[in-house]
């Protein structure tokens, strides 16, 4: 990973106890502004718990999460409400098992998210009561916005079916479209590629790489799929050979642990 | 796959097997109305009591059971389909019906007092139903729309009715006045209950609801001072036609408008402001529906936890909603309170709550018409079976477990999206139904 000096999410001694169960234990990391970060590791390594960390769903018994704009406002996200999160410091998240509102359609879906500034423009729902043109104005700005997420992940089509009847693939791209309409600055997306065929996958590295290019959006993801991670560093290889990760993934043999562990730096 | 699949092919009529659960039906009949039926007690020639038996009764009813589980073993394998018995060009017809049933039952809503003004029992059912409409379109929003099940409804119609009477018996303020100030108190009352209630979901939100219902009750019958406790509050004041008395007298209605005084003007009157209110209440929620607070409700009754993660607070969109739900249960209540004159705790009991949720259930959550006919259809049936008082609950119990089983997502179980990019189509009762699992 090139070395820039604008993190845009700066983890620090992360521990998350739950009773005395240990899930995630002092871990420290960077993620840089227009870049993707992916997280790995094995089923229960805990980087679900440190997504609903950094996502306000948890908050960490240890550690300091800050996340900085471009403008230079800091927060600090583990003092921060869950929804307050996505409102104030703009992080979006998807969700290892999709969760769509399934009965409203899809357009609905993308409305939903763009609540905050349909809030206000409503004037805190009086105005739009009122039937004034500000509401509609607003309305259609977010309906056009929809429009443009859901023409980017191609189903522009499915605008007015039920979410929860789309298949699993398209499911999972809108709920990417719905997490963009909150204009995140850091998108977090938990394995986004579950699921998914060889040639979503590849589809959805197109829209990941696109979304970075043009909306300077950063973007943060869990991944096991190497080969949705490796088009983003070109070191997949080096990953792969990585002592590390072969003794994080694969385990070692007895004898190797305290070699490893001394390597790890544990 | 190698193997083709094997199409199953209707089953021989199995006699035995019919038999076998028409009995079954029957000893299941016995043993349930055994002791509830087939004995009575009664007062024998001493005074004292005795026990007599009812075998005839008894019989019957396991008769009954016994041809009802033979009939259904022996029809299992043929489905029943009434819909190939219907002709298309029907079909077609109902469906043009489906389409203009809200506003036909609009346009006889508001034609009723006209023709049934001689009419007194009619008018009197027709304001009873609407005052259930506009209570189960309020309950609507908080239970259809945000997917909060709260039984304790009837506390904010009873918080309502309350306000009005002791404000109009204690001030002499006017309807006009009270209306809003007892939809104001209502409202904070919701807010009241949300707040202990925030973090509770499904069946714990529901019993903590039916506390709270029962607490209000509880308040009214022992605040003696305040409320009069069980002897309700009476004289309460009649509402006037914006200022103008229902009264036999010179600036009375009649006179003013140089009619023949006749009482049926303040029933007509009071049918057409319930009426009135009910529409708001729809109004607003159709409404509210298209805005994003609506639309959060929603999201809030398919995910939460998805809701926080775009943002938005889900504890003052839960707090709107049991606010704006309270709202308009109290405004109907100071609509009762003006309606009867007299009220006591004993009209605010948790079986109006729970009759006001079975409207909201049997109509559909979440459907506007929906609520309006099961409404209608609930309390109408009511009347129907008056008659037969003791088997009215029945009957009525009968129909919901039917109803239940024929359409259990209500009667109207489709959902109209709030917004749409291309032509208007109706989202299938079937995604909704797994929304909300």
């Amino acid at each position: 990973m090139s070395a820039s000096a604008d993190p845009i999410l700066n983890v620090e001694h992360l521990s998350m106890h739950f009773g005395g169960l240990i899930a995630v234990d002092d871990l420290s990391f960077a993620a840089q502004r227009g870049h993707i970060t992916a997280l790995i590791g094995p089923n229960g390594a805990g980087k679900t718990t440190v997504f609903n960390c950094i996502t306000g769903f948890y908050h960490p018994s240890v550690g300091m999460i800050r996340l900085a704009h471009a403008d230079g406002t800091t927060y600090l996200l583990e003092r921060l409400l869950d929804f307050r999160i996505a409102k104030l410091a703009r992080v979006a998240r998807t969700f290892q098992n999709i969760r769509l509102f399934a009965g409203m359609t899809v357009l609905e879906n993308l409305l939903v998210a763009q609540h905050n500034p349909l809030m206000r423009a409503s004037g805190l729902t009086v105005l739009g009561l009122l039937g004034l043109s500000v509401y509609r104005h607003a309305e259609s700005a977010a309906i056009d916005k929809a429009k443009f997420w859901l023409d980017r992940v191609g189903l522009i089509r499915r605008a007015d079916d039920p979410a929860g009847d789309l298949p699993y693939g398209e499911q999972r791209r809108v709920e990417i479209a719905r997490a963009m309409c909150t204009d995140p600055v850091l998108l977090c997306l938990d394995e986004p590629a579950a699921g998914l065929n060889p040639r979503e996958s590849a589809e959805l590295n197109e829209l990941l790489l696109g979304m970075r290019a043009e909306h300077k959006t950063s973007i943060l993801l869990i991944e096991h799929d190497m080969s949705v991670v490796k088009i983003f560093d070109g070191t997949a290889a080096d990953v792969r050979n990585d002592p590390k990760v072969i003794a994080a993934y694969l385990g070692v043999e007895d004898e190797e642990v305290e070699q490893v562990e001394a390597e790890v730096g544990l | 796959m190698s193997q083709a699949l094997e199409i199953p092919s209707r089953p021989a009529i199995d006699l035995f097997g019919a038999l076998k659960s028409g009995a079954l039906a029957a000893i299941v009949a016995f043993g349930l109305f055994s002791l509830l039926i087939g004995v009575r007690t009664d007062q024998g020639p001493t005074g004292a009591l005795q026990i007599e038996p009812r075998l005839i009764a008894l019989g019957v009813i396991c008769a009954v059971a016994f041809v009802g589980g033979f009939a259904r073993a022996l029809l299992a394998g043929e489905r029943l389909d009434f819909a190939s018995y219907v002709p298309e060009q029907i079909k077609v017809a109902a469906a043009q019906v489906g389409r203009y049933f809200g506003l036909a039952l609009l346009a006889f809503a508001l034609i009723e007092p006209v023709i049934f003004y001689n009419n007194r029992y009619i008018l009197d059912l027709g304001i009873l139903v609407l005052t259930y409409v506009m209570l189960g379109w309020g309950l609507n929003i908080v239970v259809g729309l945000a997917g909060l099940l709260d039984l304790g409804y009837v506390a904010f119609y009873a918080v309502g009715a309350y306000s009005y009477a002791l404000l109009a018996t204690s001030f002499g303020w006017s309807f006009w006045i009270c209306l809003p100030i007892a939809g104001f108190l209502a409202a904070c009352w919701g807010v009241m209950l949300g707040f202990p209630v925030l973090r509770l979901r499904g069946d714990y939100l529901a019993i903590v609801t039916l506390a709270f219902g029962e607490i209000i009750r509880l308040v009214l019958l022992n605040w003696q001072s305040l409320t009069g406790g069980p002897n309700g509050v009476s004289g309460i004041p009649r509402p006037s036609f914006f200022g103008i008395p229902f009264a036999d007298e010179e600036n009375g209605f009649a006179a003013t408008f140089g009619l023949e005084y006749s009482p049926t003007h303040r029933v007509v009157f009071l049918y057409y402001l319930i009426l009135a209110l009910a529409l708001v209440t729809n109004w607003v929620t159709l409404r509210l529906r298209r805005l994003p607070i609506g639309r959060a409700w929603e999201a809030l009754r398919e995910d939460e936890i998805a809701c926080r993660s775009l943002g938005i607070n889900t504890t003052t969109t839960k707090l709107t909603a049991f606010a704006m739900g309270a709202m308009f249960g109290g405004i109907a209540g100071s609509f009762f309170a003006t309606r009867q004159g007299f009220i006591s705790p004993e009209s605010f009991t948790f079986s109006e709550s729970a009759l006001v949720l079975a409207i909201v259930v049997l109509g559909g959550m979440g459907s506007q018409l929906g609520v309006a006919v099961a409404a209608f259809a609930m309390l109408g049936a009511f009347e129907l079976f008056r008659e037969f008082s003791q088997y009215r609950m029945l009957v009525f119990g009968l129909a919901m477990v039917l109803i239940m089983i024929w359409r259990p997502r209500g009667l109207v179980a489709t959902r109209t999206p709030s917004v749409f990019l291309g032509k208007f189509k109706e989202v299938p009762a079937e995604a909704v139904a797994e929304a909300r699992q």
